[in-house]
């Protein structure tokens, strides 16, 4: 089954998890059984089915984002691992000091262990608590788990200065714009030093700017801090800015999950390819979806390989694979340059006509280097040529996702990625 | 046979049946009640008496240094010490601080009473349903139809005074907490559950701090509440500003109602501006 880590530990594990909120529960949970949809449930029982059969496991470490629209079950799920939803059916497992703890059939005191120790949450709204100052809001986690003032202080400290706020730390939180306070939002969480963090749409109430920003601090964060974030997103290129691995919710139920790129290149469906169709794909697709394989080059008579059929450039390919040469126009040799990750401007000169770079090389980077140099991309493994990034590849991958199946006559109203 | 006439001669004996179980508490249960009328009575008594024994400008000084402690403002500093040498001059301090001692135990009792019956509503839909009947009676019912009884049980004096002005004030305290407890945000709530708060850190940490304005103005409330019912209370002998309105109402004396009526007010105005909830903007 794709999207399901095998080599690093499970954090958090959802086993056919169904949520129904309110009416008859158990009639709700039979008839689902029986395949009856979400509208007929509830008109029939007075149920509402947030989440149906939903199966994921996030591995320790990744950013795992469930991403729907708003009423896709979403949130619903997330809230189920910190035990602010109850699970109808099925299992939540959530790792804790090496143990397994099913949320859904666990006693009080071990939910109280996990949430004081195991699980911190971030919320849209931010939900700070107003007559409480900044350091005051980021230890409230502490305090009302019985930690001593001298450490709540410190980690409060510590937490401040990692979200940039040290100098807010008497302000209340009416004092400072969205930004900031979803800022204490995440130091608060962040006070638990939980293993595992839950971010409910964080960045949804803030201006663009600002979300972007944060987005960004987030993804700088996590490369430090190596937590398991489950994040709910409705935003796809949110998802993918941010996401390891992503989850598609429709309907309370799982439809796809796999890699930004998985999900960007092989929509499931066309709801799925609704999301894709709004989506930037510069930082998604990568060199190596994108390329077009050796294979696939004109060879000409003397072995070299067209390049880019009009650029007059041939390559010279070793038999170890790599790039042994290039030539313009039958002239050679052209200057070959590798690419090892660093900035795009830095590296590129006009003079270049090929540059070796890895397969994991995103479209906004090819594109840079294209723009910079003019030259030819060579995508390369471990010194093996595997492909080629001309300029068709490129448009392709730019222009490729409203190329790709096209939702044609959405049976759902209004489906938009900005919801 | 006239409908009428059939409902008019086979009368329910609803007043009966309170005034047998009036009797019954009074034949029965006296003593609880003579209790409770002592212990209140001494206790109030008491504190009007440390009031008196204090020189009345040195009661105006307290009250001062709490207006400037609770508000630093010096425009409220001097409304509190104004007013007071005003009730001086008119010649009714003693009755002012026998009203205020009344007014403070009534509020006390009715916050003591109020909030944790307001707390527990909140949590219990069942409980608001049982009580909000019972405040609606307590507020609209007459204060007279409870004076009786309430006489009958207490005694004349001081306690049945205060007993009434309870009755009659305990529902404002009650609705403004539940209402303060109930309109906590629930996105606070779950913030807190989400960090392994218990339920009790919950109403101590989330709920309780959210509600303070509400309860803050419940008390206001209690206290006007109170104050308004002082004249009423000294029908029933309990002393203070009431009984020289009472007098003057009895021998149509203007003067004397007018000048006992303002002492009231002012009181009112000191009690109000010194409970107000400091500002603070709380979004």
């Amino acid at each position: 089954m794709t999207g399901q880590p095998t080599t690093r530990d499970i954090a958090v594990r959802f086993e056919h998890v169904d949520v129904v909120f309110g009416g008859r529960e158990r009639e709700a949970l039979a008839r689902l059984d029986r395949g009856e949809d979400r509208e007929t449930i509830q008109r029939e029982t007075g149920a509402i089915v947030g989440v149906a059969d939903a199966n994921l496991a996030v591995a320790e470490g990744e950013i795992s984002v469930l991403m729907g629209l708003s009423g896709s079950g979403k949130s619903s799920l997330l809230r189920c691992v910190n035990g602010l939803n109850r699970v109808s059916r099925g299992r939540v497992l959530v790792s804790l000091d090496g143990e397994e703890i099913d949320v859904a059939s666990c006693r009080p005191a071990d939910l109280k262990r996990l949430r004081g120790s195991g699980v911190a949450m971030v919320f849209q709204q931010f939900a700070l608590l107003p007559w409480r100052t900044v350091a005051q809001n980021v230890g409230f986690g502490l305090e009302v788990n019985g930690r001593s003032k001298a450490e709540i202080d410190r980690v409060v400290a510590e937490k401040l200065a990692l979200v940039g706020l040290s100098d807010w730390a008497g302000a209340y939180g009416h004092e400072l714009s969205g930004g900031m306070q979803q800022r204490v939002g995440l130091a608060r969480a962040f006070a638990m030093d939980a293993p595992i963090l839950l971010m409910d749409e964080p960045f949804s109430a803030l201006d663009p700017l600002i979300r972007s920003k944060l987005q960004d601090e987030l993804v700088q964060l996590q490369k430090e801090l190596k937590k398991t974030i489950l994040f709910v997103s409705h935003d796809l290129d949110e998802a993918m800015k941010i996401g390891d691995r992503i989850s598609i919710m429709e309907s309370g139920r799982i439809v796809q999950t796999g890699t930004p790129e998985d999900i960007a290149l092989a929509p499931a469906n066309a709801y799925v390819a609704e999301f894709v169709a709004h989506m930037n794909p510069v930082n998604v697709l990568r060199g190596q979806s994108l390329m077009t394989p050796l294979e696939a080059l004109t060879r000409l008579r003397d072995g070299r390989l067209v390049a880019e059929p009009g650029s007059g450039v041939t390559l010279e390919i070793a038999e170890d694979g790599a790039v042994a040469g290039a030539r313009i126009d039958g002239r050679g040799p052209a200057p070959v340059r590798i690419w090892e990750g660093e900035a795009s401007h830095a590296v590129a000169s006009p003079a270049d006509a090929v540059v070796v770079v890895s397969p994991d090389v995103t479209l906004r980077e090819a594109m840079e280097i294209r723009r910079l140099t003019g030259a030819i991309l060579v995508v390369a493994k471990d010194g093996r040529a595997l492909g080629v990034l001309g300029e068709k590849e490129l448009y392709d991958g730019v222009l490729g996702a409203t190329e790709r199946p096209e939702p044609a006559a959405d049976p759902r109203e209004g489906t938009s990625s900005a919801a | 046979m006239d409908p009428v006439a059939w409902l008019t001669d086979n009368k329910i004996p609803l007043g009966g049946l309170i005034r047998d179980g009036v009797d019954w508490l009074n034949d029965h249960a006296a003593f609880v009640f003579y209790a409770i009328s002592d212990g209140l009575g001494f206790v109030i008594d008491g504190v009007t008496e440390a009031l008196l024994w204090a020189h009345p400008l040195a009661i105006v000084a307290i009250f001062g240094a709490l207006a400037w402690i609770i508000h630093r403002e010096w425009k409220l500093l001097a409304l509190v010490v104004v007013s007071f040498l005003l009730v001086i001059n008119l010649g009714y301090w003693e009755e002012t601080m026998e009203t205020l001692s009344l007014v403070v135990f009534a509020t006390a009792l009715c916050m003591l009473i109020g909030v944790p019956l307001g707390v527990a509503a909140a949590h219990r839909a069942w409980l608001y349903q049982v009580l909000r009947p019972m405040l609606d009676l307590t507020q609209t019912i007459p204060t007279f139809v409870y004076l009786i009884p309430t006489l009958i049980l207490f005694g004349l004096g001081v306690v049945p005074g205060l007993i009434s002005t309870v009755i009659f004030a305990v529902a404002a305290p009650v609705r403004l907490t539940y209402l303060g407890v109930t309109s906590t945000p629930k996105a606070l709530i779950e913030a807190g559950e989400s960090f392994g708060a218990s339920r009790r850190q919950i109403l101590w940490k989330v709920e309780l701090p959210h509600a303070l304005p509400t309860i803050m103005a419940g008390l206001t409330q209690c206290i006007m509440l109170s104050l308004s019912m002082v004249v009423i209370a000294a029908l029933v002998g309990a002393g203070g500003l009431g009984q020289p309105v009472v007098r003057a109402l009895n021998t149509v004396n203007i003067a004397m109602g007018f000048e006992a009526g303002l002492a009231i007010v002012l009181l009112a105005v000191v009690l109000d501006r010194l409970c107000k909830q400091p500002e603070r903007s709380t979004r």
